[in-house]
């Protein structure tokens, strides 16, 4: 692997910028001229607008201008679109309703944007838009999928009537009602996947220019996926042409699925900016950042799994009501189906599978991908069902995963994936030799000498990632190819840059896409370097999300290097007059093999660009890139085993241990494997046990809009964490490479439900499992 | 509008601005030193820690007025004549960051931290020190390791130098 190739623990390149507050985030930006964008929001959950008196605010210092929907909609601007279509089990397209990027005439969330109120300063912006005075109509609210499904619920859009957006279905009914139906035992459970908000710490932001001599646009803003913000803005939102629009997202300050999106935001800095002729720059507080970056989760099933007298499960039975809030962000009806419904066969040998899914409009914000999208859920549903029926059938919670798992590859589950490549029994196993699993009841017996509840619990996590065979979501329903882009540019000197489609907002690719070429090339890390995340500079892309930049953007490079490669022996080949197939490169050297010619790697990319001396018929320069698109999905899978400790006289509970133990395929670099699992872990953890998105559902206020009220995960709320790694190989990319992004939010949360169950010995426990929630369940009396 | 004369990293500085704004604007609007962060409106996150005559301070809780005439030390003069300090080097050694919004603020809390406690921590403190620092990247895991080895070092270093 070399010291700085694949598999070897490099440190990163990028942290010198961080560590020495030199990084550069959209709102550390300013170009000249800039002003200041305030967003003036609806207080209320659903209301008509009657009329919007922006007079007064006009008037205010340093107000440059104050934009609404009706000039929006004077210039054309288009509805922001959910780009997945779903059809509905009837074969009726999804009903989706409008969404304008500033409202004009109904409000819809709390959050919703009703003005734009561009101002010298923040503070000069956000005193006039006190100014503003908007005449609300208020209408009746509904906050809950559920309640928004019932009969009489207030109308949200006119386009879904009774909310219902559609109601899908994938796997076989009647199969999965026989075996129900013959079976010797059935678990039934009611799981409530709560509402989270992703809260990366950089909270999102915007800076829009229109230059007017040269026609062009350009807009700074925190995205995981410049080139589909460009995309989108250009094909639907019709801000800017495609050609026009430069679309950059600097250093982002994490993303976690949120900052996927195109928000109104973007869209309106860029075209207040054509609109009033000056950069309009606008970042989000917290709050707002809570009541408008997409939320996640927040699922109601039912699930029925049904085991035969052997201890096999026959058949699995699931209803789902998906919240999607008030509008359908870019890709929220993927994932409570095809992110989610897809992997309800987990890691288990299931012969039917049958799921239903609804989703619905309520007037919250809008739901979308949040770290694991569809998968934790999945998870979290499959485990909580597999550690109770383990408790009702009197068997270990690892025995009858044992009993159940899938043991050869290909596997074809009942719910569309193909599985590839696994061995869950030696996650399964690594997971309980590192947490000394037999040693538990010890642990417990001394936990108990001082008073408190010990429990353990596990869940034996799969997800779908390598996001995704373009033709195979096509014919699902996506609207775009979901392929990588890569350029490998030897410079004339021989140093290297990558130009990936990919964007890095915190895993690290300017040291692990160089690690690549190191290790290809022989060359240093520091002679290479990584450019992503401006349309200017990479033609195309898809992002990252999904956990693809390594299953599907490095896929991609390697395309790229394969064809570098082969060029460069051909140069090298040429110089020593030797047959190009007896060239070898190794520590910055293409060698003659079995002699001692060589020659350096700089010299070969200085002969490519001299073109002194080239093959007859070779192009001067060396410059190749290459689009990725890969054959399936891949499968990283694991197994997670937490341990409490609940204080019975609080309810609280402390998290003692947790062990993971994951199978992501081939690792470039494990340091940073293991600090995304660390992350995801730490999200999983903050799931369970503290955050919840809570909407009052008389007044559809988010009662949960700041740190002083949303519960973040603090260093003084976690363990350390006992991370190790097993491996078979991906066959589906070249690498191997499986992905690692999202599993510790996927594997954990069921983890620690399971245990804190088991500690309390009450299972009637829903997420997040509060002190007061816990104390409850221990108290019942009271 | 007010005027305000500091030393922030070791050069006088002076400004206009309006009586309201908070300390952590003027590093970031007024001085454009732009690697101190703000991540929340109620004090709670720790992205915008900076140093006020030798203590660490949540930068959005104090208003650039009542800095006036303090020492201020932010993220971009932590290290000196190109050296990294002990500190930063740790958080980089150690893959205490990520995405990188909240670590000028968690370098600058653990620094005082460490300083506080004579580089002598345990990890049960160090948790307990940082909640007022909030980063969603790393669980935190990184961040302890890195606050440890670098009091280790910095301990050491003293007692070498004493």
């Amino acid at each position: 692997m070399g010291l700085e190739g694949i598999g070897a623990r490099v440190a990163r390149k990028e942290d010198k910028r961080f560590i020495t507050g030199k990084g550069r985030y959209t709102d550390d930006m300013t170009v000249p001229g800039m002003k200041h964008a305030h967003f003036l929001r609806s207080p209320h959950a659903h209301a008509r607008i009657r009329s919007i008196d922006a007079s007064a605010a006009e008037k205010m210092p340093g107000v440059v201008g104050i934009l609404n929907g009706r000039q929006l909609t004077e210039d054309a601007i288009g509805n922001l679109i959910c780009g997945w279509m779903i059809h509905s089990k009837d074969g009726s397209p999804m009903n989706m309703g409008a969404w304008r990027p500033l409202a004009s005439d109904v409000v819809r969330y709390v959050g919703d944007a009703v003005a734009v109120i561009i101002a010298d300063t923040k503070a000069q912006a956000r005193d006039a838009a006190e100014a503003v005075v908007v005449d609300y109509e208020t209408l009746p609210l509904v906050t809950s999928a559920a309640a928004a499904l019932e009969p009489g619920a207030p109308q949200i859009h006119p386009e879904a009537k009774g909310n219902l957006i559609f109601d899908w279905e994938i796997g076989d009914a009647a199969a999965t009602d026989a075996a129900i139906a013959a079976a010797a035992h059935v678990t039934e459970m009611k799981i409530i996947n709560n509402r989270l908000v992703p809260n990366p710490m950089e909270p999102r932001a915007a800076l829009g220019v229109y230059d007017e001599a040269e026609d062009h646009y350009t807009v700074w803003t925190t995205s995981q996926n410049p080139h589909v913000a460009r995309l989108v803005m250009s094909a639907f939102y019709n801000v800017a042409p495609e050609n026009k629009l430069r679309v950059i997202a600097p250093d982002v300050g994490g993303g976690f699925g949120s900052k996927i999106y195109i928000y109104p935001e973007e869209i309106v800095c860029l075209w207040a900016s054509k609109r009033t002729g000056v950069p309009v720059k606008w970042n989000s507080d917290r709050t707002e950042a809570f009541l408008t970056d997409a939320h996640g989760r927040d699922h109601v099933s039912t699930v029925k799994m049904a085991f035969d007298a052997n201890n096999r499960i026959t058949g699995l039975k699931v209803d789902t009501i998906a919240n999607l809030g008030a509008y359908m962000s870019l890709f929220s009806s993927a994932v409570p189906t095809y992110l989610y419904a897809t992997l309800l066969s987990g890691q288990y040998d299931i012969p039917s599978i049958h799921a239903n899914v609804r989703t619905v409009y309520t007037n919250t914000a809008p739901v979308d991908a949040y770290r694991g999208a569809g998968r934790p859920e999945a998870t979290y549903l499959l485990e909580r069902t597999m550690e109770t029926a383990a408790r009702e059938l009197g068997v270990s919670p690892a025995e009858l995963r044992r009993t159940n798992f899938i043991r050869s590859f290909p596997h074809q589950t009942p719910v569309i994936m193909n599985y590839d490549a696994g061995d869950y029994e030696a996650s399964l196993d690594a997971a309980m030799q590192a947490a000394d699993y037999a040693g538990f009841p010890g642990r417990k017996a001394e936990a108990a000498s001082r008073g408190k509840l010990r429990g353990i619990g596990m869940s034996c996590y799969i997800e779908a990632c390598g996001i995704a065979p373009s033709a195979a979501v096509g014919s699902l329903g996506a609207g775009v190819g979901l392929w990588e882009s890569a350029e490998v540019r030897v410079n004339a000197v021989g140093t290297i840059e990558v130009l990936t489609g990919s964007h890095s907002h915190g895993q690290g690719h300017e040291t692990t896409f160089a690690q690549l070429v190191s290790d290809r090339f022989g060359v240093g890390i520091d002679s290479v370097s990584i450019v992503h995340g401006d349309t200017d500079k990479v033609q195309m892309g898809m992002g990252t999300y999904g956990s693809r930049s390594g299953a599907v953007g490095m896929s991609a490079v390697v395309k790229a290097l394969d064809k570098v490669e082969a060029k460069a022996k051909k140069i090298a080949a040429h110089l020593m007059e030797a047959d190009e197939s007896d060239i070898v490169i190794e520590n910055g050297e293409l060698k003659v093999a079995g002699t001692d010619k060589s020659v350096p790697w700089f010299q070969m990319a200085l002969a490519a660009y001299t073109a002194h001396n080239l093959p007859a018929g070779l192009e001067p320069g060396l410059k190749e890139g290459a689009f990725y698109d890969p054959s399936n999905f891949t499968f990283p899978a694991g197994c997670y085993i937490c341990e409490v400790e609940v204080d019975p006289d609080t309810g609280k509970t402390e998290v003692v241990q947790f062990v993971a133990s994951d199978d992501f395929g081939k690792i470039i670099n494990p340091m940073i494997v293991e600090g995304q699992v660390h992350g995801g872990i730490a999200q999983g953890i903050g799931q369970a046990l503290l955050e919840n998105a809570y909407y009052d559902p008389q007044t559809g206020q988010l009662l949960t809009a700041s740190y002083m009220d949303y519960t973040m995960p603090r260093a003084d709320d976690l363990p350390s964490y006992k991370v190790s790694t097993t491996e078979t190989a991906c066959p589906s990319n070249p690498l191997g490479i499986k992905g690692c992004g999202e599993a510790g939010a996927i594997g954990s949360p069921p983890a620690l439900i399971n245990a804190v169950t088991d500690a309390i010995s009450n299972n009637n426990l829903t997420m997040p499992a509060s002190p007061h929630r816990v104390w409850e369940l221990l108290n019942p009396a009271h | 509008m007010a005027s305000v004369s500091m030393t922030v990293n070791g050069k006088a500085v002076s400004g206009q601005c309006e009586d309201r704004t908070l300390l952590v604007q003027f590093i970031r609007e007024n001085l454009n030193l732009t690697g101190t962060h703000v991540g929340c409106d109620t004090s709670q996150c720790g992205a915008c820690v900076v140093h006020v005559d030798g203590k660490a301070v949540k930068s959005c809780t104090m208003l650039a007025v009542q800095a006036n005439g303090s020492e201020v030390l932010t993220i971009e003069g932590l290290a000196s004549g190109g050296e990294l300090h002990p500190v930063q080097a740790a958080f980089k050694a150690h893959h205490g960051l990520q995405c990188g919004f909240c670590t000028p603020g968690m370098i600058m809390a653990a620094t005082d931290m460490i300083k506080r406690h004579g580089g002598k921590l345990d990890e049960k403190t160090v948790r307990d020190e940082l909640d007022g620092n909030i980063c969603r990247c790393t669980g935190y895991h990184n961040i302890v390791k890195a606050i440890l080895a670098a009091a280790e070092e910095m301990g050491s270093t003293r007692q070498a130098a004493e």
